[in-house]
């Protein structure tokens, strides 16, 4: 099982095995980790699933795409770190992946 | 042992009892849903769980497991008889009773059934629960011809899953457009163009009244025309199901009738989800919607006061539908404008529609402009230069500042 360290903006850590196949959203709510909010229940519909994945993890996943892209866009806290986290689908190539959380879901 | 109890099984009770968890709540908490299955996600069901897309497992709002983890009492087949105020305990139809500190009212909505004549006929289906699409994704196995009734949201939705699988669709809209309760002539004649190009028969100002057939449905009778059809699926709308809190003497009038605060008349009972009627203080009216993302918010600021926090419930409501390869958002209501302005290209199915009240932003409908929705959001109540707006050469972002 690969495990996600999710961090939340107040430094709290979150150290969780996840099912691969699942998303870090679905990790995350199935785990009581705060500050997803996940509205759309991972339609990339919502953007209320917001996270900061450092760039040496970045590079292990599929590029954003042009829907994520526009969802993130109008973000007040984007920064290149921002993903959705609905669109990133674990498996054992993302073990130990780490995962910030914002202060905010808008 | 008193706790929490939250009646339905549903997205909203599903968030409330994670929310609880996460808001460190460590008293008993009870789940009473009618339908078989742990709380799942309403939304997928007339799009990618109906076409096969999602398993079960996907659309499920926690594994089920997690209910046993958390130490949340999930009882799935469970109906509720009656709400005793005075005792403060719900009894179940097979005589059990909860006892509660606080109760949480999440009971949703039911499909509207038409009764005419032939309606009791196999082969009609209604769109609410898993078990209702595991039936409709059952017939249309076998279907050759499908009638669907009501071009509301859950008629097309359907509509383009069955055309998207090849199969023979006629939608049959008794008032004089699709949408017609939920959006403005101009998108009404979109998505009608939209369906009609992908081989949907549309047909409006037809109104149903009666099935035939031996014991199958075989034929939809329409005022003098009749279509042949061996799979019909009615979407004609929701009632939300509000006779446990009027059978208790809660307050209801069109929806279980709830505080800014979710509160219903009894300060001991919330309530969440399409079964309230709401005030939302942004708009300075009240609401009652059929929407998840009302659900889950109300099911989060229902816990926040329950658990002694002071929360006011208002979002602007939004809401989303993928038909074929369109994903249409919208935000606010569309009739509250008194302008509408057309940002982007609509025959290139990728455009929005921002609505305007007094020269300031009050709804818009995206279809496949996923940044114009969320730009929405922000612009909501703001006053916008319209030619602006529409200027696709002008970036969104510079209308925040």
């Amino acid at each position: 099982m690969p495990q996600v360290k999710f961090i939340e903006f107040n430094g709290t850590e979150h150290n969780i095995d996840a099912n691969n196949g699942d998303s870090i959203m679905v990790t995350a709510t199935s785990n009581l980790v705060p500050g997803i909010d996940a509205d759309c229940g991972g339609e990339c519909s919502c953007a209320t699933c917001h996270v900061l994945v450092g760039s040496e993890w970045q590079a292990k996943l599929k590029p954003v795409n042009d829907t994520e892209e526009s969802m993130l866009d109008l973000n007040p806290d984007r920064s290149a770190e921002s993903r959705l986290s609905c669109q990133i689908i674990m498996s054992d190539h993302l073990d130990g992946i780490v995962i910030n959380l914002p202060e905010f879901q808008y | 042992m008193s706790g929490i109890v939250i009646i339905g099984a549903g997205q909203a009770a599903g968030q409330a009892a994670a929310s609880l968890r996460q808001g460190k709540y460590e008293g008993s908490i009870t789940i009473l849903g009618n339908e078989t299955q742990p709380p799942y996600q309403r939304p997928p069901l007339s799009k990618q769980y109906l076409s096969g897309e999602l398993g079960m497992d996907r659309v499920m709002v926690r594994p089920e497991k997690f209910y046993a983890d958390q130490d949340i009492a999930l009882h799935t087949g469970t109906s509720v008889e009656s709400i005793d105020r005075a005792a403060k305990s719900v009894t179940t139809s097979s005589s059990d009773s909860y006892e509660y500190d606080k109760l949480l009212i999440a009971t949703g909505s039911r499909p509207r059934i038409l009764t005419i004549p032939g309606s009791d006929l196999s082969g009609i289906h209604y769109l609410r629960t898993i078990d209702d699409v595991d039936g409709i994704r059952e017939a249309m196995k076998t279907a050759k011809k499908i009638c669907i009734v009501g071009g509301g949201y859950i008629g097309l939705e359907v509509t383009a899953v069955a055309v998207t699988a090849g199969l023979q669709v006629t939608v049959l809209e008794m008032e004089d457009r699709i949408l017609k309760r939920v959006t403005t002539p101009e998108m009404s004649e979109y998505y009608h163009q939209l369906h009609a190009g992908r081989g949907a028969d549309i047909k409006v100002s037809t109104g149903v009244n009666g099935f035939q057939g031996e014991s199958h449905v075989s034929t939809v009778l329409c005022g003098d025309e009749q279509i042949d059809a061996d799979l019909v699926i009615v979407g004609i709308g929701i009632i939300p199901n509000i006779e446990l809190a009027e059978a208790a003497g809660l307050n209801c009038n069109n929806g279980i009738t709830v505080d800014d605060h979710c509160r219903t008349s009894d300060p001991d009972i919330y309530a969440a989800g399409d079964c309230t009627n709401h005030p939302n203080p942004t708009m300075g009216r009240r609401l009652r919607l059929e929407s998840v993302p009302n659900a889950m918010e109300q099911a989060r600021v229902s816990v926040t006061n329950m658990l002694g926090g002071d929360k006011v419930y208002d979002s602007i409501p939004w809401f989303w539908s993928d038909q074929y390869d369109l994903k249409l958002q919208m935000l606010g209501f569309s009739a509250d404008g008194d302008t509408s302005v057309l940002r982007g290209d609509k025959a290139a199915n990728q455009f929005a529609v921002f609505y305007l009240k007094d020269g300031k932003v009050v709804s818009v409908d995206a279809v496949n402009s996923p940044k114009e929705f969320m730009v929405c959001k922000q612009l909501y109540g703001k006053t916008v230069d319209p030619s602006v707006l529409k200027d696709t050469n002008v970036e969104l972002k510079t209308l925040l500042n």
